[in-house]
């Protein structure tokens, strides 16, 4: 078995060849610092000013709304304290998810060490957020609602155009971490209410170390890395030019290809999701059925646990992720999985597999008779299958 | 992340299953951390562990460390099986991950968890074993 069956797409994605022609000139012919006079920096100015206008297309947004950042992590932090910093005289309320990314997370913990409030609302089974009862959660003194366009994990997506809307009628802003979605699905930050929205370029066929966060303007942000005055002094070091190209040319493909990939994708998705279902029972679909990426399956295998399925998957040549506790090195399981109800045995069992444009039916016909081999085996093995079969 | 050995019982678990009417048997671990070892173990009359079998839910170093307990145990009588350590079992397996440590731990007390089982179906008293922890399962 040597070749790669590469479904963790969710993690990352492989760069695609137009994007990496168009990165390659500005490591060794047009290398220039941006920022410089001489006539010699036009060039890569030019070009991060084109990434500019095509990450902000995607969205809806002006160019002058877009900063680059090293990546989603980055902007996420970005965005959630300087909000929270900037409007600290207006009040410390911050409204979010239980299962937004961890980047959004445990800055809204680091907050809360700061005085701050937080409050992390339920999801239902399906993992959907509702806008009631972000409406309900809403104060005087909030800030700050920051809920993620589509989850990571189980990739449902989130009503956040409604909860954009309630937003602004309540005069709090707006955050979306939209590292999962940006490039996947349509967003517009106009019709959607988004204030402030993350986004990372490895997700969609771009470079690692490069993302974005769309700040609306006129929006008083504080600067969160400090040092020189790139990007309007607001987030200071060197422009990753190479990275910045990347980023802007993966965003205008995905663009173009956003119908056609999402078609295609969501038939070999349901073409999975179907079989897995059918054919290996004792198991689950975790997140909604139809609002959803269309890349995102992702199961619970009852009386298993993930990492010994991610091991024998990879013996396969399989490459996927599980949010067990054993293979993120933490002692609970997935928040996300323990957030739409899960017991934690189930959540131990768990699945994700992240389709690309590239992946074929074959290959996942190919993944589901490895999965039953695979689950099968680990059943045989597995106490709780015992005791469920003499219960039966 | 793991040795040629781990890796090795893991892929080939030796003494999965289950044993009928063991002489004893014990169920260690919890569904919340994500580990379930069951432990069978066949004693002879003179106290000596003719047979061990294993079942386990968890990860690839929690099959591995019941498959290496089931090996360390075969053979020996009562108050040996009492000796093979967490420690044992982890060096055995040319090490695990720190993370990992508490697996060896968890195949250790499911060795005892069996003893238990089997001493109190004799009446008999085996030296330095206690009670194991009855924390299995959060439903």
């Amino acid at each position: 078995m040597n070749r790669i069956i590469y479904l963790d797409n969710a993690a990352t994605t492989r760069v695609r060849e137009e994007v990496l022609e168009e990165m390659l000139p500005f490591f060794r012919e047009t290398y220039s610092n941006p920022s410089a006079i001489y006539s010699f920096a036009g060039e890569a100015r030019k070009a991060v000013g084109i990434a500019r206008e095509r990450a902000a297309a995607l969205i809806g947004a002006k160019a002058g709304e877009i900063y680059f950042t090293a990546g989603g992590t980055e902007s996420d932090n970005w965005a959630v304290r300087a909000v929270a910093e900037s409007r600290a005289d207006k009040g410390r309320h911050i409204i979010t998810s239980r299962i937004e990314h961890h980047a959004v997370l445990h800055t809204c913990e680091y907050l809360e060490r700061q005085g701050y409030e937080v409050t992390y609302l339920d999801v239902d089974e399906e993992g959907k957020i509702s806008p009631e009862a972000v409406e309900r959660a809403i104060r005087p003194e909030t800030i700050l609602i920051s809920v993620m366009a589509a989850n990571n994990e189980i990739g449902v997506l989130e009503p956040v155009a409604r909860i954009g809307e309630i937003a602004h009628e309540r005069g709090v802003l707006f955050h979306t971490d939209a590292v999962q979605a940006y490039g996947h699905i349509p967003l517009d930050v106009e019709t959607m209410h988004i204030d402030l929205l993350s986004a990372s370029g490895h997700k969609l066929n771009g470079p690692k170390g490069v993302g974005m966060l769309y700040c609306r303007e006129n929006l008083r942000l504080g600067a969160f890395i400090h040092g020189g005055a790139q990007e309007k002094g607001r987030r200071a070091g060197t422009l990753n030019v190479p990275g910045i190209v990347g980023f802007g040319k993966a965003a205008a493909l995905a663009g173009e290809r956003m119908q056609e990939r999402y078609e295609r994708e969501e038939k070999l998705r349901d073409y999975l999701i179907d079989r897995v279902l059918a054919e290996i029972p004792y198991t689950r679909l975790n997140g909604s059925a139809k609002e959803r990426l269309s890349n995102n399956a992702h199961f619970c295998f009852r009386f298993i646990e993930g990492e010994s399925l991610l091991i024998l998957l990879d013996q396969k040549g399989v490459c996927a992720s599980s949010g067990s506790a054993c293979t993120s090195g933490a002692l609970d399981p997935s928040h996300v999985l323990l957030a739409i109800g899960l017991p934690h045995e189930m959540a131990h069992g768990s699945l994700r597999l992240t389709l690309s444009e590239e992946t074929t039916k074959e290959e996942l016909d190919y993944v589901v008779e490895s999965l039953k081999e695979i689950v099968g085996r680990l059943r045989s093995m597995s106490p709780l299958y015992e005791d469920f079969l003499k219960q039966k | 992340m793991y040795s040629e050995k781990v890796m090795d019982h893991f892929n080939n678990p030796r003494n999965m299953g289950e044993i009928e009417n063991p002489s004893g048997v014990g169920t260690v671990g919890n569904a919340r951390c994500g580990d379930i070892m069951r432990m069978y173990l066949d004693i002879d009359d003179s106290g000596v562990i003719q047979d061990a079998k294993f079942k386990t839910f968890g990860c690839g170093a929690a099959v591995a460390t019941s498959s290496m307990a089931t090996e360390l145990v075969k053979g020996k009588t009562v108050e040996e099986a009492m000796q093979v350590t967490n420690k044992a079992v982890a060096e055995a397996l040319d090490g695990l991950p720190p993370v990992k440590m508490h697996c060896s731990l968890l195949a250790e007390e499911a060795v005892h968890a069996a003893l238990w089982d089997y001493a109190k179906k004799r009446g008999i008293m085996i030296e330095g074993l206690r009670e194991p922890a009855k924390d299995i399962g959060e439903r």
